[in-house]
């Protein structure tokens, strides 16, 4: 078999799973609150540039350097608990009741505005810190007759970190209070209002939790990619395109869609590579002209 | 809605405005140029912003027509202003069918990403088709005739505004028409509840499509402008920034009136001049910032300020 077509799959695998993390919070919170959240993309650049940053420090400080999985979840926690809490109390909550297209344009302000913030703060030159890949070391793949050298890294923790990801949130939405809270706003908010349910206080949680997703996702990729200014943008538009194929609002389906795009993104990458960006446009594109609402979208009822 | 008598007069003073500013600020010739093609994109934003729906991919228009300009420049039989500004209309126009036939069956959020990927992908082409575009380099447009004469730099300058200029208000004074026709009330009817339209016997999809191509067909003459007045084209003209400010313009003129884009664009451009420079690093962050206080204390934009203070007073 192709050694190219192995290495194309491993990375797409890898790949997959740091767009699923952003993909599936953002499908959350447009399910949650019905605003597609343009700045997602900024807390995944955020998350990326404040782990490695705390990477750095890890190693400046001679730190013990295993401490730097404990800085990846750290820098997500906070970009999460502190940029998506103050994002939604201060600014979201004041738009609620406004026109949709008001509701997307101030995120995507919000967007033009972290997108220079980072940029002030980190600068332009690529950063690049990668201790918990070399912790971890290399394994070799087995693939037909051959084998491919691959960080163990990529190959088991961005994967496992994605799978358990999907796992809990399936889990915690079907099985804990807070997870039915959730479903029930997501489903009627008028009807969950009128039982007792704080829509407010559910719109805030599922809003951090969301951005706390996308922060992970980028403190994850972090290790394995030079961060620079605009990886904000094309995470945005690519786990959008995620998220529309999969249908909006869908979990399990982001996964499957996040597999699609990633696999035929780095296909493209190994065998066509000016095409590398265009394929996972394509292939939602082909998605949604066969099914408007997506994968697994639910066609919504019509209002007269 | 306004009747063109009311438009009347801001239109004229705003026109004397610029001729006069371009007459005795020679520099400013070209930023006013510039801001009369931004604001002919506009005004096809604000045709979308009516049905409810925004694009945040338009500066595909843009680009398409102002690389259409650059190659056909290169032809001597084709380069002539009066040919290439029609090629490059319809190039963006037919485009703008051909994705328009998509992405009119989606709405919000859809709609806007949709529109944002098509013209990631055209970006991205342009960048790495480096044998024909020659990537981010860009291209340079041989300066072309006007009705067959070759001008002088400066009267060449001064026709290029005076065409933009009167291109814009005439675009602006035909989307006002458009506006007011049935396909343009109709567009309302999207933005409020298109079940209802499409019982009175509309199609929704039809009215939208419709718009889009109008709005794609006006960018792409602002694109075309673009490519005349700079005289070199590059990819960045279509990056997502770009479509992004016209979505600013469109909020910051207010949509509120066809007039709106024209000011937008102009307090737009001037603001840019002076500012983009000075913060190059914080220049998004201040778009952002700006936006971000616009929507939230005065959602009208700049045309609602000047109906608060002018047309509100004399209506009563």
């Amino acid at each position: 078999m192709d050694l190219l077509l192995g290495l194309a799959l491993l990375d797409g695998l890898a790949y997959a799973a740091q767009v699923f993390m952003v993909a599936v919070g953002l499908t959350l919170i447009f399910g949650v609150m019905r605003v597609l959240n343009v700045a997602h993309g900024s807390f995944f650049a955020i998350g990326g540039y404040l782990a490695a940053s705390i990477g750095i420090l890890i190693t400046t400080q001679q730190l013990p350097p295993a401490l730097a999985f404990a800085g990846l979840v750290l820098a997500a926690v906070l970009v999460g608990g502190i940029l998506g809490s103050l994002v939604e109390s201060l600014l979201l909550a004041r738009i609620y009741a406004k026109e949709h297209v008001l509701q997307l344009l101030v995120t995507f302000a919000l967007f033009m505005i972290l997108e220079d913030v980072q940029k002030l703060v980190w600068g332009v030159q690529p950063i690049f810190q990668d201790t918990p890949v070399k912790l971890l070391g290399i394994i070799d793949v087995p693939f037909g007759q051959d084998e491919i050298t691959y960080t163990i890294y990529q190959l088991f923790v961005l994967p496992a970190v994605a799978a358990v990801t999907l796992l809990g949130l399936v889990l915690f939405l079907r099985r804990t209070l807070t997870g039915r809270l959730i479903v029930a706003v997501t489903l009627d908010r008028e009807a969950a209002t009128a039982m007792g349910i704080d829509a407010q206080k559910i719109y805030l949680f599922t809003f951090a939790f969301g951005a706390f997703l996308a922060a992970l996702g980028g403190a994850l990729a972090s290790p394995t990619t030079s961060l620079v200014p605009g990886v904000g943008t094309n995470m945005i538009v690519l786990s959008f395109a995620v998220v529309a194929t999969a249908g909006l609002g869908q979990i399990e389906g982001a996964m499957l869609a996040a597999l699609l795009l990633g696999i035929g993104r780095s296909i493209a990458v190994y065998y066509a590579p000016e095409f590398e960006v265009v394929v996972p446009y394509l292939i939602m594109v082909a998605v949604l002209l066969v099914r408007p609402q997506g994968l697994f979208g639910v066609v919504e009822t019509r209002r007269v | 809605m306004n009747r063109p008598a009311r438009l009347l007069p801001p239109a004229i003073v705003l026109v004397a405005g610029l001729v006069v500013a371009a007459v005795f600020l020679p520099w400013l010739k070209f930023v006013l140029t510039i801001a009369m093609a931004k604001a002919l994109a506009v005004l096809g934003i604000l045709l979308l912003l009516r049905a409810g729906q925004v694009s945040f991919g338009h500066a595909l228009y843009i680009v398409l027509a102002a690389y259409t300009v650059a190659f056909a420049a290169q032809n001597a039989l084709l380069a002539d202003l009066l040919l290439l500004l029609p090629m490059g209309i319809l190039m963006s126009a037919s485009l703008g069918l051909l994705v328009g036939l998509f992405v009119a069956r989606y709405r919000d959020i859809f709609f806007g990403m949709l529109n944002l990927a098509f013209s990631m992908v055209f970006y991205s082409l342009l960048e790495k088709v480096y044998t024909i575009t020659h990537g981010t380099d860009g291209i340079r447009v041989a300066q072309p005739t006007i009705g067959g004469i070759m001008l002088d730099r400066v009267p060449y300058e001064w026709a290029i505004f005076a065409v933009a200029l009167s291109l814009a208000c005439g675009a602006a004074f035909l989307c006002h028409l458009y506006l007011l026709s049935p396909a343009g009330q109709a567009l309302a009817g999207i933005k409020t509840r298109e079940t209802r339209l499409e019982f009175a016997g509309l199609s929704a999809k039809r009215v939208l499509l419709l718009a889009y191509v109008l709005s794609a067909a006006l960018a792409g003459a602002g694109g075309c402008i673009i490519a005349c007045a700079t005289r070199h084209v590059t990819p960045l003209l279509g990056y997502w920034t770009a479509s992004g400010e016209l979505v600013f313009i469109a909020i910051l003129g207010g949509a509120g009136s066809v007039l709106g884009p024209l000011f937008g664009a102009v307090a737009f451009e001037l603001v840019r001049v002076y500012a983009a420079a000075a913060f190059a690093n914080t220049w998004q962050m201040i778009l952002g910032a700006v936006l971000l206080g616009i929507i939230l204390f005065a959602a009208r934009g700049l045309w609602g300020i000047y109906e608060d203070l002018f047309a509100r007073r004399a209506r009563t």
